[in-house]
């Protein structure tokens, strides 16, 4: 029973490719996890703020007044159109096309940078402070919440530009670039029930 | 499934040699901090928590201590309330699931004949992390500012209000730690068991261990971010005056206890379930047969993962939810029984229809059905939403859910030390001492804890630090503590035996139990790389269906690679150049901790902090290639 | 009233145990004084006695497992076992009683539920319970008033009547759990939660805070007095009347006066004197009570003065500050508060 099993080499995996792209590389799936990840947070910050509403008699609270639609709109809908270079990146990322992917990632870095200025003059329109009431927590919570995911992908995004401009690009970074553009996706996509939250269901109920 | 002939590789010694040299760390204390190897990173997180079992112990002797006679003086308040505080925060989250998180780190690989794990600087980073969390809380107990307020902090107690000083954060930010380092470790092992399989290693053909961590992992990706989440509202109530759990201002205080236990009951079943993996495979083995009912096992894990989040209510019976609700969440927990009684029927109709050998793994295995199954019956009890009210807050929980968590879960751990200790270490455990250190803590557990079951009925509420001596609890907590101590005495003998078995064990051999899965066909202890070639697997128990074992060679001899297989079927798909040893992630778990920790005394830190964090993540994800010959930025000569 | 006397004779039968060890009854469900309590004694009994035989029929199991003999035939290598049809139908039969043995248990928890929420009767007595750090303020609605009778940490109940005991915080949550009458009800600052109690047996009873609520959870508990109807109602009007001024007793109204003049009146109340604080425990009747300080300490004369002296050291963490005293005003207050019966 102690001795080692004996083996017998029948074959060789030589032959296989050493990268793949989308759901078939090893890293989408980590991003994957660390989205569900963060998509849990999002998700039960939303059911918080749901059962902070349920149990309050008034939202917002007699005294507070709602939050401006000025540049949340503005900032929605450019989220919204920066849907559009992102997909465009992630096709030239799968394509493997070097200077598109550069200039893409230039583009969204810029597009970030724009979103991340109007994210700031948004705060100040928020019209309550986070210290008010719970119902100004909660509003807190999730704007804050959702501008740490888009400072982080804006960093992530910018130091990506930094290393593709000065390297050449390899299989692996054009999926990195990939799980990048995917998580765009998903921060585009988280806000939209976010932004419902707090700029349209205070002004519904 | 077709492979190319043999390609002329080198010779097996050596290909063994260059794989060695290629895979090795860095000599001395740099390879210490830099290595990214699975087993060298399980075994740190594995000695870690048993020094904290041993602390947390300790606790628990001293709590017995004060409980054994009314009105002892051995631990004040301040004392007691410490020590349950610190007990029950490092027993849950310290040890309880990082152990298992850390038997995943070894074991996963080499259960899937692989190399690495998918993201071997993830699982560096996630133990150094791990290191900060242990630190926060102990290091802080060593300068007196323990958390006093329970594992569990429930506000308005938490608040500044009732609690000022950084008690309370201390205990908030030791969550954050361990939460982020038990979420990198989830992503790790789902990401391993579902794309590094071997090739012929279907989802049917998966061992139930595996079956078990995948299921884990899963629980703690969707569980844990609620604990995070609930300790970072408590955080920002305490330090920039949020109001998430003031009532009078809007808040509300049951919230916090949704979020709490939207996590915690999940979190029993993240520690029960890899424990289900461990009994399987330890059962299996030493019943010369393969698990019966293994579909059954596999669904039943499953539904135990699913049903866990229905249930957390029946922790907050007693807050006065309304009665329809609870009555659902007595369906729903009583609901889980019926999957934990078919593991336990499997369990049991395996031994009953192989040939059992009673060796010391196994013995946990009986330890384990008769102590668990008492668990899980009087969970019965307190999912009962009107009987609950008498049982919960009571001695009669404590006695529950250490019958659970250290019946369910220790004791399989013990079983799984024991199994697989010969394959780490490659000495065999004294087979006569394991005996001893079973029977002690085994009858000094049962001896210690079943008393307080009639404890919580006489009326002990929990968390008193001492007790008036004309209501009559002072013979059952005389025997509880004379039980611990025994119990203590057990747990020694069992470390003492693991440390001298590493001189004076007899040498294993790698396969001494006779195993059916794969690890087993590594050498003891396994070389860095784990295997010199793939394995191919054609059953749940390829060692014993397969003679020779077919073997495929091909992944990465000269560069560290780990083959990617597809997620059903485990096709090879391609081969992944695996992490190179990086000091990165050390240095990104120090900034990390700098950021935790600042935040406990400013909000500040949380800016400022998270510049060194991207920095050191920076470095550690900056690819190595060559530099651009074209674009603005290329490379001038 | 007879199904109750059936009842004393279970405990001896379920758990003998804390019998034989001396356990006290007067804090445990295993005894049961309420109709509340009396209902989840049967629930207990009856999930015992499905959990037992469960646990009798897994054991069993277990062991025959363990112990019996093999063929020889079986050949005595691993096996990459083909499903056993004889098991899969003993795993089938098996769920089945678990599935029945639960729906049982979900029913008889269902039925104890709703016996809990039936129970109101008509006439409902109003008791106003206020946990604090750590003693519970109590407060009775006057007998066809509308004003409110206080006294700290003894509740007087009439048996035979419904009493409907609103529970709410000043501080933190605690839990109010007196298990021979009923379960445990937290109570959550925020949260107006309720919970009715109906003796159906006289004495005194103990409860006791469960919810951990800081440094001195252990020391807050509560008497009740379960009393037959004319005792309640004396007890009652005894509560509402507020203190006369001692006459004759020089040694009484120098402890008054130093109440009221010194510290003890920024904190307590004693009605019908100077002394109108509200932070700690009304002591209008402090000696009528069965003990001190939240069940630290049996009320004696002894008992009050040690603890005026020396609260810190009876119940560390206490609110109550240490304040330090002359012996002869010690004396003073001491004897003042012993003759507040």
């Amino acid at each position: 029973m102690a001795t080692q099993k004996e083996v017998s080499v029948v074959g060789s995996l030589a032959d296989l490719p050493d990268h793949a792209n989308g759901a078939r590389h090893l890293v989408w799936w980590g991003n994957l996890g660390f989205m569900l990840i963060e998509g849990t947070g999002f998700a039960l910050a939303i059911a918080a703020y749901l059962y902070v509403l349920s149990h309050s008699s008034a939202w917002p609270p007699a005294g507070d007044a709602l939050p401006d639609l000025g540049w949340s709109g503005v900032f929605t809908l450019g989220l919204l159109l920066s849907e559009i270079p992102n997909l465009w990146l992630l096709r030239q990322a799968r394509a493997k096309k070097e200077q598109a992917v550069r200039i893409g990632i230039l583009l969204m870095t810029v597009i970030g940078v724009g979103l991340t200025v109007i994210r700031l003059l948004e705060f100040g329109h928020l019209n309550v402070r986070w210290s008010a009431d719970g119902y100004g927590s909660m509003v807190w919570l999730l704007m804050v919440l959702h501008t740490t995911h888009v400072f982080t992908e804006l960093g992530e995004t910018a130091v990506q530009a930094l290393w593709l401009f000065t390297h050449e690009v390899g299989d692996n970074q054009f999926s990195d670039v990939e799980d990048t553009a995917n998580y765009w996706t998903f921060v585009v996509l988280f806000w939209l029930p976010i932004y419902g939250l707090v700029y349209w269901m205070p002004r519904l109920s | 499934m077709t492979f190319a002939l043999q390609s002329n590789e080198p010779k097996t010694s050596e290909r063994h040699a260059r794989l060695a040299q290629t895979w090795a760390d860095a000599p001395g204390i740099w390879g210490f901090l830099t290595t990214v190897d699975h087993k060298r990173i399980a075994a740190r997180y594995i000695l870690t928590t048993v020094v904290l079992l041993f602390a947390a112990g300790m606790l628990a002797l001293h709590m017995r201590l004060q409980l054994s006679f009314p009105e002892l003086k051995v631990l004040g308040p301040q004392g007691y309330n410490e020590a349950f505080s610190l007990h029950g925060s490092t027993m849950l989250f310290l040890v309880s699931v990082p152990v298992m998180e850390a038997m995943g780190i070894w074991l996963v690989p080499l259960m899937l004949g692989q190399r690495a794990l998918a993201f071997p600087r993830l699982a560096a980073f996630s133990f150094w992390l791990y290191v900060g969390g242990v630190m926060t809380l102990w290091v802080s107990h060593a300068l007196d500012i323990t958390p006093d307020l329970g594992w569990f902090e429930y506000p308005p107690l938490s608040g500044s209000a009732y609690s000022p000083g950084h008690r309370a954060d201390i205990w908030a930010q030791m969550i954050t730690f361990t939460e982020v380092a038990a979420l990198a470790a989830s992503v790790n092992m789902v990401a391993t068991i579902l794309k590094m399989r071997p090739p012929g290693m279907t989802l049917a053909r998966m061992p139930l261990f595996l079956w078990a961590m995948l299921v884990a992992s899963l629980m703690t990706i969707f569980a844990m971010p609620a604990v995070m989440l609930v300790t970072s509202m408590l955080i920002s109530d305490r330090l920039v005056s949020t109001v998430f759990f003031a009532p009078t201002q809007g808040g509300d205080i049951l919230l916090f206890q949704h979020l709490f236990w939207f996590f915690g009951h999940p979190e029993v079943y993240m520690i029960f379930i890899p424990a289900v993996g461990f009994i399987t495979a330890i059962v299996e083995t030493f019943s010369r047969r393969t698990i019966v009912g293994h579909t059954a096992m596999v669904l039943s894990v499953v539904a135990i993962g699913v049903l866990a989040f229905g249930l957390w209510v029946h922790h907050m019976f007693a807050v006065g939810l309304p009665k329809l609700g609870n009555s659902f969440f007595t369906a729903a927990s009583l609901a889980i029984a019926l999957p934990a009684g078919i593991q336990v029927f499997c369990w049991i109709a395996t031994i009953w229809s192989g040939r059992p050998q009673f060796y010391t793994p196994f013995l946990w295995v009986i330890g384990f059905i008769i102590t668990f199954v008492m668990g899980g019956l009087s969970g019965v009890m307190t999912a009962s939403a009107p009987l609950d009210l008498q049982l919960t807050d009571t001695y009669f929980v404590v006695a529950h859910f250490h019958y659970v968590l250290v019946g369910g879960a220790i004791f399989p751990l013990l079983g799984a030390f024991c199994y697989w200790y010969p394959k780490a270490t490659g000495r065999m455990m004294s087979e006569r001492w394991g005996w001893a250190s079973f029977l002690l803590i085994v009858g000094g557990f049962n001896l210690g804890f079943f008393p307080m079951h009639i404890l919580g009925l006489m009326g002990m509420p929990r968390r008193v630090y001492t007790y008036d001596p004309s209501l009559g609890w002072s013979t059952l907590n005389m025997v509880a503590t004379l039980g611990s101590a025994i119990a203590v005495l057990g747990g020694l003998i069992f470390v003492a035996n693991a440390f001298l078995s590493l001189w004076r064990g007899a040498p294993a051999g790698p396969d001494p139990w006779g195993g059916s899965t794969l690890e087993w066909a590594a050498s003891s202890p396994p070389p860095q790389h784990n295997f010199d070639y793939t394995p191919v697997v054609n059953s749940i128990a390829p060692l014993w269906s397969e003679d020779p074992l077919r073997m495929l060679d091909g992944v990465g001899v000269s560069r560290r690679e780990v083959l990617v297989s597809s997620l059903a079927e485990a096709h090879p798909e391609y081969r992944q150049k695996s992490a190179q040893p990086s000091i990165w992630p050390l240095l990104a778990a120090i900034a990390v901790s700098i950021m935790f920790i600042g935040s406990i005394f400013t909000p500040w830190a949380v800016v400022w902090g998270s510049l060194p964090i991207a920095g050191a993540l920076t470095a550690w994800f900056w690819p190595q290639r060559p530099r651009s010959k074209t674009g603005p930025l290329r490379v001038r000569v | 009233m007879r199904r109750m006397v059936s009842r004393a004779v279970w405990p001896a039968v379920l758990l003998p145990l804390p019998l034989l060890c001396g356990c006290s009854s007067t804090q445990s469900p295993l005894f049961p004084a309420g109709q509340q309590a009396a209902n989840l004694y049967d629930l207990l009994l009856l999930m015992s006695m499905v959990c037992g035989t469960i646990y009798v029929l897994v054991l069993g199991f277990l062991v025959l497992s363990l112990v019996r003999k093999r063929r020889a035939s079986v050949a005595p290598n691993t096996v990459v076992a083909p499903p056993d049809k004889g098991l899969r139908h003993v795993l089938v039969v098996w769920s089945g009683f678990i599935i029945a043995a639960l729906s049982v248990l979900v029913l008889g928890s269902f039925l104890a539920d709703r016996g809990l929420a039936r129970m109101q009767d008509a006439e409902v007595l109003d008791v106003r319970v206020n946990g604090h750090q750590w003693w519970w303020r109590i407060a009775y609605r006057e007998p066809g008033g509308t004003s409110w009778i206080e006294t700290a940490n003894e509740l007087h109940l009439p048996i035979d009547r419904t009493t409907r005991i609103q529970l709410v915080s000043g501080d933190v949550i605690h839990s109010f759990w007196v298990p021979n009458l009923a379960g445990k009800t937290d109570v959550v600052p925020g949260r107006n939660n309720s919970l009715d109690l109906t003796p159906r047996k006289t004495g005194w009873f103990r409860g006791q805070c469960a919810e951990y609520c800081g440094l001195q959870h252990a020391h807050m508990a509560l008497d009740v007095k379960v009393d037959t109807a004319g005792e309640f109602a004396a007890w009652i009007a005894r509560q509402k009347e507020t203190a006369h001024p001692p006459t004759g007793d020089a040694v009484a109204s120098r402890g008054l006066a130093l109440i009221e003049t010194g510290t003890c009146g920024l904190c307590h109340t004693i009605r019908g004197t100077a002394a109108q604080g509200r932070a700690g425990p009304d002591l209008t009747h402090i000696a009528s009570r069965h003990s001190l300080a939240a069940g630290s300490l049996p009320m004696s004369r002894g008992a009050l003065q040690g603890w005026i002296a020396q609260p810190q050291a009876v119940k560390p963490g206490t609110l109550m500050p240490f304040i330090p005293l002359e012996p002869a005003d010690l004396n003073a207050i001491a004897h003042y508060l012993e003759q507040r019966q």
